[in-house]
C-alpha cells in the first residue's frame, strides 16, 4: 500500500511540474508588455524599461521560470504586478472562501443525488427511474452561470426568499453568511447532482442484482434491512470516494459561480487576474488549482482502493 | 487479394448493423426528444436572417417587458430580444461542432498512437494528457484566450485541444483491447506499416467510441463556448450570442429590471444543451442495444 501510495505522489508531482510547464509557457504568449500595461500609455520608455528590469521581466524566459519555480517551491508566490502585493495571503484567502462555498455545494448536493439514485435504482425502469435520469442528465449538461440566473429570477427575485448576491455586509452572522451562499452552491451543485445520482443508481442496480443480495432477501431479512445493510453499503461506498474526483470540475464552475455572485474566491481571482494580465498571480492561482485537484485525485484513489478490497490486492501484488 | 474478399462479408455486416442502429434511435424517445430540439434551433440559426426582424435593430423602448409587440421584452439597448434568441443559435452552432470536431479529429489520432505504441510514447503523451486534464477545462481556456484574444477562430481552436485530451483517453483505452486482436497480428504480420494499421484496420474498429465521444463531447462544447462567451473570452459583443446577451444584462438583476433579457438567452442556452446530451445519449444507447 505504502508502494502504490508512493508511485502515485510521484506521478502527481511530475503532473504537476508539466502543469507548471504549460501554464507558464501559456503567460509567455501573452501579447503586450508588462512594464507598459501597468504604467499605461503616456509612461516614457525609460521608465517602462525600468519597471519591467526591476519585475525581471526583461530577463530570459528560461531565467524567469526557474526563479518563479524554486520560488514556488519555498513557498513565494512573488507580488502581484496589479495590486502590488504579495500574491501568497491573496492566494490561500481567496482559497479558503473557495473551500466555504464549495463545502456547502458538497453538503447539499451530496445527500441529494445519493438518495435520488437510489429511488431510480430502487424503481428501475419505472416512470421515476427515468424521471429522475433525464433530470439529472438535463441538470449536469446546463452551464452553472445559466443555473445560476434562473434561480436568481425564480428565488432572489419574484419569490424573494435568498440574497441574490454572494457579497455579504462586514459583520454578518454565520447564518447570514450561509444564505448568501446557499444560492452559488445550488448552482454549482446541479452540474454534480447528474453525475452523483448516475454513479449511485449505477452502483445500486449492479448491487441489488447481486448474490449477496438475493442470499439476504432469502434468509428471510426485512427488505429495508437489505437495503440499507446490504446493498447501500456495497453500492455507494465506492461511489462516495469517487465524488472527490469531481472536486477538479467544482473549481471550474467556481470561476463562473463566482463572477456571477460577486464572491471573491479562487475563481474570481484567477478571472481578474486573467483580464488584468497579472501573470505572478495568474500563475500562482493556476498552480494552486491545479494541485488542489491532484490532491484530491490522489486522496480518492487511495480511499478507494482502501475501500476496495479487490484493486488494494492488486496494487499490493 | 484476399484482403479484399475478407473485407467483402464484414462490410456488408456492418451496413446491416449500422441500419439496425439507425431503427433503434428512430424508436428511442430520448434520442427523438433530442433531435426536436437541436433541430429547431438548426433551423433558427439557418432561417433567422430570412424570416425574423434584424437583431440589432434598436428602438426606445429599453428593457421593455414581453408584449405583443415585444413577445420576450426587449434589452438595454431597445433591441428585440426574441430576435436576438432566435439569432443568437447561430454563432454556437458553428462553433461548438467545429471545435467539437477539431477535438475529436486530433483526439482520435493522439489516442490511436497512444494506446497502439504504448510504452514510452504513451507514458510521455499520458502525463501531458493528465497534466492538461488536471485543470479545469475554463481555466485552461481562459488561460489560451486571454494570451490569444477573443475570437470565433480561437474560441474554435482552444476548445478544439482543451477536448482533445479527453477524447484521447476514450479512444486509447478501446484501442487498447482492439491491439490485442487478431486481424492486428494479421496485418503486423503483413508488413503493413504502422500508419496502415492504425487508420485502416483499428480505426474503423474503435468508431462507435468515438462517434459516442463526439456526440456527448459536443454537449460539453456548447456548455463551454456558452460559459467562455459569459466570462466575455468567447464570442465578442456585438454578436446575439446567448452567453454574451446573459453577460451584458445579468448586472441589471439585483433591481428586478433586466429579468426577460437574462431569463430568455438563458433558457436558449438551456434547452439547446439538454437537446444535445439527450441525443448523445439517445445514440449511446443505440449502440448498446
Amino acid at each position: 500500500m505504502a508502494r502504490f501510495i508512493l508511485r502515485r505522489l510521484g506521478l502527481a508531482v511530475i503532473t504537476l511540474w508539466l502543469i507548471s510547464v504549460l501554464v507558464f509557457c501559456s503567460i509567455q504568449l501573452l501579447p503586450g508588455n508588462v512594464g507598459r500595461s501597468i504604467l499605461g500609455p503616456l509612461a516614457s520608455p525609460q521608465a517602462v524599461a525600468a519597471l519591467n528590469h526591476k519585475l525581471g521581466t526583461d530577463k530570459p524566459a528560461l531565467t524567469q521560470y526557474r526563479e518563479w519555480v524554486t520560488g514556488v517551491v519555498k513557498g513565494d508566490f512573488g507580488t502581484s504586478q496589479k495590486l502590488q502585493v504579495p500574491v501568497r495571503p491573496q492566494l490561500t484567502a481567496a482559497l479558503r472562501h473557495s473551500f466555504e462555498l464549495a463545502l456547502i455545494a458538497f453538503l447539499v448536493v451530496v445527500p441529494l443525488s445519493l438518495i435520488g439514485g437510489t429511488i431510480a435504482a430502487l424503481r428501475v425502469g419505472t416512470a421515476v427511474d427515468r424521471g429522475i435520469t433525464t433530470a439529472g442528465l438535463s441538470l449536469s449538461a446546463v452551464p452553472e452561470f445559466v443555473t445560476g440566473v434562473v434561480l436568481i429570477a425564480v428565488l432572489g427575485i419574484w419569490l424573494n426568499v435568498l440574497p441574490i448576491s454572494a457579497a455579504w455586509e462586514p459583520g454578518a452572522g454565520p447564518w447570514t453568511q450561509f444564505t448568501h451562499l446557499l444560492m452559488p452552491a445550488i448552482a454549482l451543485s446541479c452540474v454534480l447532482f447528474g453525475y452523483i445520482a448516475r454513479m449511485a443508481r449505477a452502483g445500486m442496480v449492479e448491487a441489488l442484482d447481486s448474490d449477496y443480495v438475493r442470499t439476504a432477501i432469502l434468509k428471510g431479512l426485512p427488505h429495508r434491512t437489505v437495503i440499507r445493510r446490504h446493498a447501500m453499503r456495497n453500492a455507494l461506498l465506492p461511489t462516495i470516494t469517487v465524488i472527490a474526483t469531481q472536486l477538479g470540475y467544482l473549481i471550474g464552475g467556481l470561476v463562473v459561480v463566482e463572477i456571477l455572485f460577486n464572491y471573491q474566491g479562487i475563481g474570481r481571482l484567477i478571472y481578474n487576474a486573467a483580464q488584468a494580465h497579472d501573470v505572478p498571480m495568474l500563475e500562482g492561482g493556476a498552480i494552486v488549482v491545479g494541485g488542489v485537484y491532484l490532491l484530491a485525485t490522489l486522496i480518492a484513489d487511495v480511499l478507494y482502493s482502501l475501500l476496495n478490497p479487490r484493486i488494494r490486492h492488486q496494487a499490493a501484488e | 487479394m484476399s484482403a479484399i474478399e475478407a473485407a467483402a462479408p464484414t462490410r456488408s455486416a456492418a451496413s446491416v448493423q449500422r441500419h439496425e442502429t439507425l431503427h433503434v434511435l428512430a424508436r428511442s424517445k430520448t434520442f427523438l426528444a433530442g433531435a426536436t430540439i437541436v433541430g429547431f434551433w438548426v433551423l433558427c440559426a439557418i432561417f433567422q436572417a430570412r424570416f425574423f426582424q434584424d437583431p440589432n435593430a434598436l428602438s426606445v423602448h429599453q428593457l421593455a417587458s414581453p408584449s405583443g409587440s415585444h413577445w420576450f421584452g426587449t434589452d438595454r439597448n431597445g433591441r428585440d430580444t426574441f430576435a436576438r434568441v432566435i439569432a443568437g443559435a447561430r454563432d454556437i452552432l458553428e462553433i461548438a461542432p467545429a471545435a467539437t470536431l477539431l477535438g475529436t479529429v486530433l483526439g482520435t489520432a493522439l489516442g490511436l498512437v497512444m494506446g497502439y505504441f504504448r510504452g514510452i510514447v504513451d507514458d510521455v503523451l499520458g502525463r501531458l494528457v493528465d497534466a492538461v486534464l488536471s485543470l479545469p477545462v475554463v481555466i485552461v481556456a481562459l488561460l489560451a484566450i486571454v494570451s490569444v484574444g477573443p475570437s470565433k477562430q480561437t474560441t474554435i481552436l482552444v476548445v478544439g485541444f482543451v477536448f482533445t485530451p479527453l477524447i484521447a483517453r476514450t479512444v486509447r483505452s478501446a484501442v487498447l483491447s482492439e491491439r490485442e486482436l487478431e486481424y492486428v497480428s494479421a496485418a503486423q504480420l503483413r508488413n503493413e506499416r504502422a500508419p496502415y494499421i492504425l487508420f485502416a484496420e483499428i480505426l474503423p474498429n474503435v468508431l462507435q467510441p468515438v462517434i459516442v465521444e463526439f456526440t456527448v463531447r459536443l454537449g460539453y462544447a456548447v456548455f463551454t463556448v456558452a460559459t467562455l462567451s459569459f466570462l466575455g473570452f468567447g464570442i465578442p459583443p456585438p454578436s446575439p450570442d446567448w452567453g454574451v446577451q446573459v453577460a451584458d444584462h445579468y448586472g441589471f438583476l439585483s433591481g428586478g429590471f433586466a429579468v426577460w433579457p437574462v431569463l430568455f438567452p438563458s433558457l436558449a442556452i438551456a434547452s439547446l444543451v439538454i437537446g444535445v446530451s439527450l441525443l448523445a445519449d439517445g445514440i449511446a444507447q443505440g449502440f448498446d442495444g
